[in-house]
């Protein structure tokens, strides 16, 4: 191989990695939602009721105990799993049962969830259970408009139920 | 079947690795130096980056402005670093995948060279860890669509008491605070991965940390040109009340999260670590019995350490001589780290043929193959060689089969690698034909430039053949009755061919 031809053959190798570098860290264009679509997701972490009822503890009781320790009420430390529901107009479009995290599974429960909806008017509504009955004792609903690609977060908080941003 | 498969992906990497033999020449061809040009793309990155630091602002809003205003305000300068800053990361990636393959294919995984191994498979998560969390400094939507996605593949993982992908939930979840930290993690990470590239050569001699000049500069000159003709820029500025749908990703770094998307979490962490642990494992893999390391005859050491110099594993070191009232030093082999290749025994001055002791003993020597028997062989082969160009044709075990050319007037002679030939036989062989009975030429193969099994051989032969490197071979002996032609495995054709080319030039 004659010189000419070695650097020509280096320029076409040097264009070759410089080509694919320069098109492979931006390209190709990785499609994640649809034109049309928009995401909804739904996130919380909440601690739930207690399995079991508090009690008083009597004098006696309170009386073996060392001082340090001696305090009245004596409630149980594991927490309810937290079931939560979401509808997407009038459809469920999701259920799930949270388990308390700890090992004692007395800790929050919580949940990161994603889906992809279609972009326009929707009606959420969620409903949540933190109690060992399982009874459904929050509720929320909103209508949304989302554009594509829009995103609406579905939040949940004891103090204010729930809470749709977008 | 791994050997099967092996040896066609070894034969495929050969034939590109001698298509940019013949564009760049041995010694240039940056496929030959995988590992130095990781190193190389390191520093760029780690100049460059430093350059970005102090103009890099941490805080929600003043993290993509800042990086805009360099971009734009200064892209004669800050703009060509960034976009040097992120080319180079993606060169270092493309080079350590390549050097990946490479060392995979030629199966240099197990036995002596476990330790290098197994020392990479950390880095290719350093380096991820470094480049991923790059990206996120800008802040821009990529950044984002990485932040999301990462933290939604590691909350897969029962870790974490809760989502890390809450922390960007909302526009709100997310603080000034964080590019702090971001910025830390950047500093630290790749300091992690400069410290575990440390590591994995420490078993090796005279590492390759820096490519040959030429290489580094042409390199660089690339990079800086697709700078120009295609800087890096930032996407729109992250919002995240607002999902970004069309993504123009990394693929060298981020292609993790569309293989998240399009499969499960679940199935990407399986492929990670499936991956992981197979690289991990790959040093148990069936292998060879491994050959006798070599052994040190203290009588007849003096400690000169040239074996030391040239041994490609650090496997000898020099230790007070264990016969009083000799020599100050002797050599000691590290079994552990011995590959067996007789490097040592070939640069070891008292291996010399010429010596006439009844049984040649050198200083160092391989147990498989002594220099004695070596001798004995040489001297057995001289006399039968006949007709015109006599030639004795030396070659390794790990090259081209050299016993594909034996014919008549034709002698071959495999070591286990060229190296361990000591240049003293050449002269031995030539000057025996002026007696009668020995070879008018002695051609030497083994491995191609850059391509030697044991790193050096082919290197230190060259070298001492020229008179470039101790024990060399004599100034008086004929030059052009010894021949150097490198040939891998599979290029037996061309290693005919150059015999035929030297015998006729000796006849």
């Amino acid at each position: 191989m004659n010189t000419a031809t070695r650097y020509l053959g280096q320029a076409v190798l040097y264009g070759a990695f410089a080509l694919a570098i320069g098109y492979f860290s931006t390209a190709p264009t990785y499609t994640h939602l649809a034109p049309g679509e928009a995401l909804l997701k739904l996130s919380f972490s909440h601690g739930a009721q207690r399995v079991g009822a508090c009690r008083d503890r009597g004098d006696e009781e309170l009386a073996k105990l060392p001082p340090n320790m001696r305090i009245r009420q004596d409630c149980p430390r594991e927490r309810s799993p937290v079931i939560v529901e979401l509808e997407l107009d009038g459809a469920r479009l999701h259920r799930e049962s949270l388990p308390p995290s700890g090992l004692s599974r007395d800790g929050s429960a919580s949940v990161y969830r994603r889906f992809v909806v279609p972009a326009g008017t929707h009606r959420l509504a969620a409903r949540l259970s933190d109690n060992a009955k399982g009874e459904f004792n929050y509720r929320g609903e909103k209508t949304v408009t989302l554009a594509p690609a829009q995103i609406v977060v579905v939040e949940f908080h004891a103090s204010s139920g729930f809470q749709f941003f977008h | 079947m791994e050997s099967n498969i092996r040896t066609q992906a070894l034969k495929a990497v050969r034939a590109v690795e001698a298509v940019f033999d013949r564009a760049f020449g041995a010694r240039d061809n940056p496929l030959r130096h995988l590992g130095a040009l990781g190193f190389y793309f390191f520093w760029v990155m780690a100049v460059s980056g430093i350059y970005l630091y102090a103009f890099y602002d941490t805080g929600v809003t003043e993290a993509y402005n800042s990086v805009e205003r360099l971009t734009h305000g200064q892209w004669y300068l800050g703009g060509v670093m960034r976009s040097l800053h992120r080319y180079a990361a993606d060169a270092f990636v493309l080079v350590m995948v390549l050097h990946l393959v490479k060392e995979t294919v030629n199966a240099r995984y197990r036995g002596f060279r476990w330790f290098s191994w197994l020392t990479g498979v950390p880095t290719l998560w350093l380096a991820y860890a470094s480049g991923i969390g790059g990206y996120w400094l800008v802040w821009d939507e990529v950044a984002q669509f990485s932040a999301t996605a990462t933290t939604e593949w590691f909350d897969w993982l029962p870790l974490f008491g809760e989502p890390l992908a809450r922390n960007f939930l909302t526009p709100a979840a997310v603080n000034d605070r964080f590019f702090s930290l971001l910025s830390f993690l950047h500093i630290g990470i790749p300091l992690l991965l400069l410290l575990a590239m440390w590591v994995h050569i420490q078993r090796v001699s005279l590492a390759d940390v820096a490519p040959p000049r030429r290489l580094g500069w042409v390199t660089l000159a690339a990079l800086a040109a697709l700078c120009v003709a295609k800087p890096a820029l930032s996407a729109a500025a992250a919002n995240l009340a607002i999902e970004p749908a069309q993504v123009a990703l990394d693929w060298f770094y981020l292609f993790v999260h569309p293989l998240m998307y399009r499969s499960s979490p679940a199935i990407a962490w399986g492929l990670a670590f499936g991956a992981t642990l197979l690289l991990a494992a790959a040093p148990l893999l069936p292998k060879p019995k491994p050959a006798p390391v070599a052994r040190v005859s203290p009588p007849d050491c003096n400690g000169c350490g040239r074996c030391v110099a040239d041994c490609p594993f650090s496997a000898v070191r020099l230790i007070p001589h264990t016969l009083k009232g000799t020599y100050k030093l002797q050599a000691q082999v590290d079994t552990a780290l011995c590959a067996s290749c007789g490097i040592c025994a070939g640069a070891c001055p008292s291996s010399t043929p010429f010596r006439s002791a009844g049984e040649l003993v050198s200083g160092i020597d391989m147990p498989q193959l002594p220099i004695d028997a070596l001798r004995r062989q040489l001297n057995a082969g001289l006399t039968q060689l006949s007709g015109p160009a006599r030639t004795v044709v030396v070659g390794c075990d790990c090259a081209a089969d050299v016993t594909s050319v034996t014919g008549k007037g034709v002698l071959v002679l495999s070591l286990p690698c060229i190296g361990n030939l000591p240049p003293a036989f050449i002269e031995y062989a030539l000057r025996r034909s002026r007696q009668g009975g020995g070879a008018d030429g002695v051609l030497i193969t083994g491995c191609r430039e850059g391509d030697c099994a044991y790193r050096f051989g082919n290197e230190w032969t060259e070298q001492r053949v020229a008179g470039e490197r101790e024990p060399h071979l004599r100034l008086n002996v004929p030059r052009h009755r010894v021949q150097i032609a490198w040939a891998n495995g599979g290029e037996e054709a061309a290693l005919a061919r150059s015999l035929a080319v030297f015998r006729a030039a000796l006849a």
